[in-house]
C-alpha cells in the first residue's frame, strides 16, 4: 500500500497500532515520497524499532531487519560466497569439465548467500527495511552502507552490481550513543523521537489495555511520566508503561498506590539503585495522594 | 475579539505562504530562476544562508532534499512546512533546535518586511474588536488557554494582543521588548511551574505553555514596532540571546569532535609502526578456500588477515583542580570527544588524589551529564583543593602499572602548578618510560611555564612533547605536531 498523503499515513499507521505524531506521519510519508533512508533518534523505548515494525504492517511489506553490533561486517551485512558449496561443485565437476565453464558456473547466483542487506535490495516485492542501532557498529561499516542507502545497489566484484529491483523502505535506528558521521546523516531525512506527553501516552496505553480504567490508565501514566524526570540510570520506555498497564490488570489492581508501586516496581524499573530512588520520590507522593487527583484538561 | 480573531490570523498566513504554485515546479533541480523574487527558492536559500551562518552544515543536497520534500507537502500549513525542513535539514536534535528558533525569526521577519514594502498595517492591536475586557477576565481566559493541554497557535497569538493592548492601557512600555514581556507577564501574574515543588500551585501554569505565550508577545511587540517605525531592526545573530547553551563549551563541542577524531587517525596509522613487524600474520581460512578454488580446492597460496592498525590505548589525566577552572570546562570537552573515537581509553580526573571517570563517560551520553556526574557523585577524592602532582603519578602508576605497555600513549592535561609540594618527577619519568608516548598539555602560555609553582621543566623532560593548549586551534596545532614527530619510539 502507497501512502498517499499525511493524513493516509497517519491513519495507516494508527491502523497498525502505532500512535504517530504529526512528524512522524510527514517523515515517514516523505521517506516513502522522495526514497531516502530515515535516520531515528532519541532516547531507549520511545518506539523507534516498533515504528518500523508499525510501517511494515500498515504498508503490508515485509519486515528485513539488520541488528547491528560492535564487529559486524560485510559478510554478515552484505552477501558472502558459500565456499563449500563452491568448493563441491568443483569435486563433482573436476574430472571433465573445462576449466573456463566450472570458473563462470561457480560465481552464480546460485553460490551468493545473501545477508539482509543485499536480500532487502534484490527481494521481488519491496520490503521495510530496518536497520536496527546502527552506533553500535564501526563507522568503517558505516561507509560501507553508503552505497547501498544512497543508490541503492550492492556491487559485488564477481558479479558486477545488483541494482534493486524495488525501492525499500529504510529506517536506520540510533541509540546517540555515538556520532554518526556526516555523510551518512547527510542521506537520510532526521527523525527525532522523544517520550511522549501524557495525553499521547496515556492514548497509546489505552489503545493496548483498553480494559484498563480510564482512571487507572491516566494515573500510571502520570506516574510513569514523574519516573522519568528523576535523574535515573533507565528510564521507564513506553513499552515498561504497556507492559506495566497489563500487570496492573492481571494482579486486578484497583488503584496504584504506594503498596502497589513498591510490589510491582520492577516492570518499570530495572536498576536496583532506581528502584530506592523511585520508592523513596514517588512512593511518598503517591500515599499522601498528589498524583491522579489533578485533572488535566 | 473572537469575532476579530481568526479574519486576522488569516491575512496573516495567506501573506507568509507567497506564490505556493508558482514557484514551486521550477525549484527542484536547482533554479530558481523561475521562482522569480517572489517565490520561495530565494528565500529558502537565504534561510540557509542564515543556518549556515549560525554554524549549522546546510549542503547542497540537503537543500535539494528539502525542495523535494515541499513538493510532497502542503505548504499552507505552517507546522508541517516546518517539519519537512526540519526533517531534510537539520540532522541532530540540536540542530532541530536551531532550526526553529532561526525559522521562527526568519520567516517572522520575512513576512514584516513584504508587509512593509506593500504597505500593509494591520492596525493597532485590540482596537479593532471593539470590545473591552478587564484585566481579571482576560488573565482567566489567558490562564486558562494556558493550562489546557493543547491550544491553537492563532488563539495563544490573539491572547497575546489583547494582553499587549490591555496592558497599554496600564501604563507606557518601556521600549525594551524584553523589559515588557516580563512586565506583562507579572501584570498577568503568570507563574511557570517550579519542577522541583511538592505542592503545585494552582495559579502557575504549565512552562512550556507559558514560554510559548511569551514568544508570541514578544513577536506581536516587535511587530507594533515595526509598523510603528516603518523599518526592519537590524537581525541579530542568535548566539548572543536564544542560543544561550547550559555550557559556553558546547558549541567548541563540535569542534573538538572534529579535531579529536584527526587524532584518532593519527595515532591509529602512528602506532603502527612501533609494534613488532615480525609478528606472523594469521592466516584468512575464508580467503584461502576461495582462492583455493583456481587449484582444484587445494589450498596452495595462503591468504593472510590483513594486518589492521591495532586500536591505540589512551590514558588521559586531567586535572580539575581550582587553577584550571577556566580550561577544565575545555579539558572536560576534549575528554568527551576522546570517548566518541576511542574505544580503549581510561580517563582520569584528578586534583590531591586521582579517580578514575571512564565509567562515568560511557554511561553518560551527553556533556552536560558528564560535567554533572564528575562534578557530583563520581567526583574527585579533594580534600584541600590542591593539586597534588607527586602523589597523583604515584596513585596512577598504581592503577596501571600493569597495563602501561609500550603501544599506549599518555596525554596529561594540567597546567604543572603543584602547590609547593614534591613533584616527584622520577615517578613521572617512569609512567613515560613504560607508555609508548608521552604528551603533555598546558593551559597555559609558556611564558608562565615554570613561574610561581609551575614545575614544567621538571615533567617536560620525559615527555614526547609538550603544548600549550585550551583552544580548539591549539588542540589542532597538538594533533598536526605529532603527526610530524613521527612514530617516536625511546629505547
Amino acid at each position: 500500500m502507497e501512502f498517499q498523503s499525511i493524513e493516509e499515513t497517519r491513519a495507516g499507521l494508527d491502523g497498525a497500532g502505532y500512535l504517530a505524531d504529526e512528524s512522524t506521519a510527514l517523515v515517514c510519508f516523505l521517506a516513502q515520497r522522495l526514497g531516502k533512508p530515515v535516520l531515528v533518534e532519541g532516547p531507549a523505548g520511545v518506539g523507534k524499532t516498533e515504528l518500523a515494525k508499525a510501517l511494515s504492517r500498515a504498508t503490508g511489506r515485509e519486515l528485513v531487519r539488520l541488528q547491528c553490533y560492535e564487529g559486524l561486517d560485510e559478510a554478515k551485512a552484505l552477501y558472502e560466497w558459500n565456499y563449500k558449496k563452491q568448493l563441491l561443485r568443483i569435486q563433482v565437476e573436476a574430472s571433465d569439465a573445462g576449466w573456463r565453464e566450472v570458473r563462470d558456473d561457480i560465481f552464480g547466483e546460485e553460490f551468493l548467500l545473501p545477508r539482509p542487506l543485499l536480500s532487502a535490495i534484490s527481494s521481488e516485492q519491496p520490503v521495510v527495511l530496518l536497520i536496527d542501532e546502527i552506533d553500535k557498529t564501526d563507522q568503517e561499516f558505516e561507509a560501507m552502507l553508503l552505497e547501498v542507502l544512497s543508490d541503492f545497489q550492492v556491487s559485488i566484484p564477481e558479479l558486477g552490481v545488483v541494482e534493486a529491483k524495488t525501492h525499500p523502505l529504510v529506517l536506520l535506528t540510533s541509540n546517540n550513543s555515538r556520532e554518526l558521521t556526516e555523510a551518512l546523516k547527510r542521506r537520510c531525512l532526521y527523525l527525532w523521537l522523544d517520550y511522549p506527553g501524557v495525553e499521547r501516552e496515556l492514548e497509546i496505553v489505552r489503545l493496548h489495555t483498553p480494559q484498563l480504567s480510564e482512571h487507572m490508565a491516566r494515573k500510571l501514566v502520570e506516574v510513569v511520566q514523574m519516573v522519568r524526570h528523576l535523574d535515573l540510570k533507565k528510564p521507564p520506555s513506553i513499552a515498561e508503561s504497556v507492559d506495566w498497564a497489563r500487570a496492573l490488570l492481571l494482579l486486578g489492581a484497583e488503584d496504584i498506590d504506594a503498596e502497589t508501586l513498591r510490589s510491582t516496581m520492577s516492570i518499570i524499573i530495572k536498576h536496583r539503585t532506581d528502584l530506592d530512588l523511585v520508592a523513596e520520590r514517588v512512593g511518598v507522593k503517591l500515599t499522601d495522594d498528589l498524583i491522579g487527583s489533578r485533572q488535566v484538561g | 475579539m473572537t469575532s476579530s480573531g481568526p479574519g486576522k490570523s488569516a491575512r496573516r498566513r495567506r501573506r507568509q505562504v507567497p506564490s505556493v504554485g508558482r514557484a514551486n515546479p521550477a525549484l527542484y533541480g536547482g533554479m530558481p530562476a523561475a521562482g522569480g523574487p517572489g517565490g520561495m527558492a530565494p528565500r529558502l536559500l537565504e534561510l540557509a544562508d542564515e543556518l549556515r551562518r549560525e554554524g549549522m552544515a546546510v549542503g547542497t543536497s540537503e537543500l535539494l532534499d528539502a525542495f523535494a520534500a515541499l513538493e510532497e507537502v502542503e505548504w499552507t500549513d505552517r507546522q508541517r512546512f516546518r517539519e519537512a525542513l526540519s526533517a531534510t535539514l537539520a540532522k541532530s536534535q540540536e540542530d532541530r533546535r536551531l532550526l526553529g528558533l532561526v525559522f521562527d525569526r526568519f520567516f517572522f521577519r520575512a513576512v514584516e518586511r513584504e508587509a512593509m514594502e506593500r504597505g500593509i498595517e494591520e492596525g493597532a492591536p485590540g482596537e479593532g474588536g471593539g470590545e473591552r475586557m478587564d484585566l481579571d477576565a482576560l488573565r482567566e481566559r489567558i490562564r486558562d488557554a494556558l493550562s489546557a493541554p493543547q491550544g491553537s497557535d492563532g488563539d495563544l497569538r490573539d491572547l497575546a494582543r489583547l494582553a499587549i493592548s490591555a496592558f497599554g492601557r496600564q501604563g507606557e512600555g518601556s521600549g525594551v521588548i524584553g523589559v515588557d514581556v516580563q512586565r506583562i507577564r507579572r501584570t498577568l501574574g503568570l507563574k511557570g511551574e517550579q519542577s522541583g515543588a511538592e505542592l503545585p500551585d494552582p495559579d502557575s501554569v504549565p512552562r512550556e505553555r507559558l514560554r510559548e505565550f511569551e514568544g508570541h508577545v514578544r513577536r506581536e511587540l516587535e511587530r507594533a514596532l515595526i509598523e510603528r517605525t516603518g523599518s526592519l531592526p537590524p537581525s541579530r545573530p542568535l548566539r548572543d540571546f536564544d542560543r544561550a547553551l547550559p555550557t559556553g563549551a558546547a558549541q567548541d563541542l563540535a569542534a573538538v569532535h572534529r579535531v579529536v577524531t584527526q587524532l584518532r587517525r593519527r595515532l591509529a596509522t602512528q602506532g603502527r609502526e612501533t609494534r613488532g613487524r615480525s609478528r606472523s600474520p594469521a592466516v584468512d581460512v575464508r580467503r584461502t578456500m576461495r582462492l583455493s578454488l583456481q587449484t582444484g580446492g587445494v589450498p596452495i597460496d595462503l591468504r593472510y588477515r590483513p594486518r589492521r592498525p591495532r586500536r591505540p590505548e589512551l590514558y588521559v589525566l586531567c586535572d580539575v583542580s581550582t587553577s584550571v577552572t577556566s580550561a577544565s570546562v575545555f579539558f572536560l570537552s576534549v575528554l568527551h570527544a576522546l570517548h566518541d573515537s576511542f574505544r580503549k581509553l581510561r580517563s582520569f580526573v584528578f586534583v590531591e588524589r586521582i579517580s578514575e571517570v571512564t565509567e562515568v563517560f560511557e554511561r553518560e551520553r551527553s556533556f552536560e551529564g558528564v560535567s554533572r556526574a564528575i562534578a557530583g557523585d563520581a567526583g574527585v577524592a579533594d580534600v584541600s583543593g590542591y593539586t597534588d602532582y607527586g602523589r597523583v603519578w604515584h596513585e596512577f602508576l598504581e592503577l596501571v602499572a600493569d597495563d602501561l605497555d609500550p603501544r599506549s600513549s599518555v596525554i596529561v592535561l594540567g597546567d604543572a602548578r603543584t602547590n609547593g609540594r614534591e613533584p616527584h618527577a622520577e615517578v613521572f619519568a617512569r609512567v613515560a618510560e613504560r607508555a609508548g608516548r608521552t604528551f603533555w598539555m598546558n593551559p597555559e602560555p609558556r611564558l608562565y611555564w615554570n613561574y610561581g609553582d609551575s614545575v614544567m621543566a621538571a615533567y617536560e623532560r620525559y615527555c614526547d612533547g609538550v603544548f600549550e593548549c585550551w583552544t580548539t586551534k591549539q588542540l589542532e596545532g597538538f594533533v598536526n605536531a605529532i603527526a610530524d614527530l613521527g612514530p617516536v619510539r625511546k629505547t
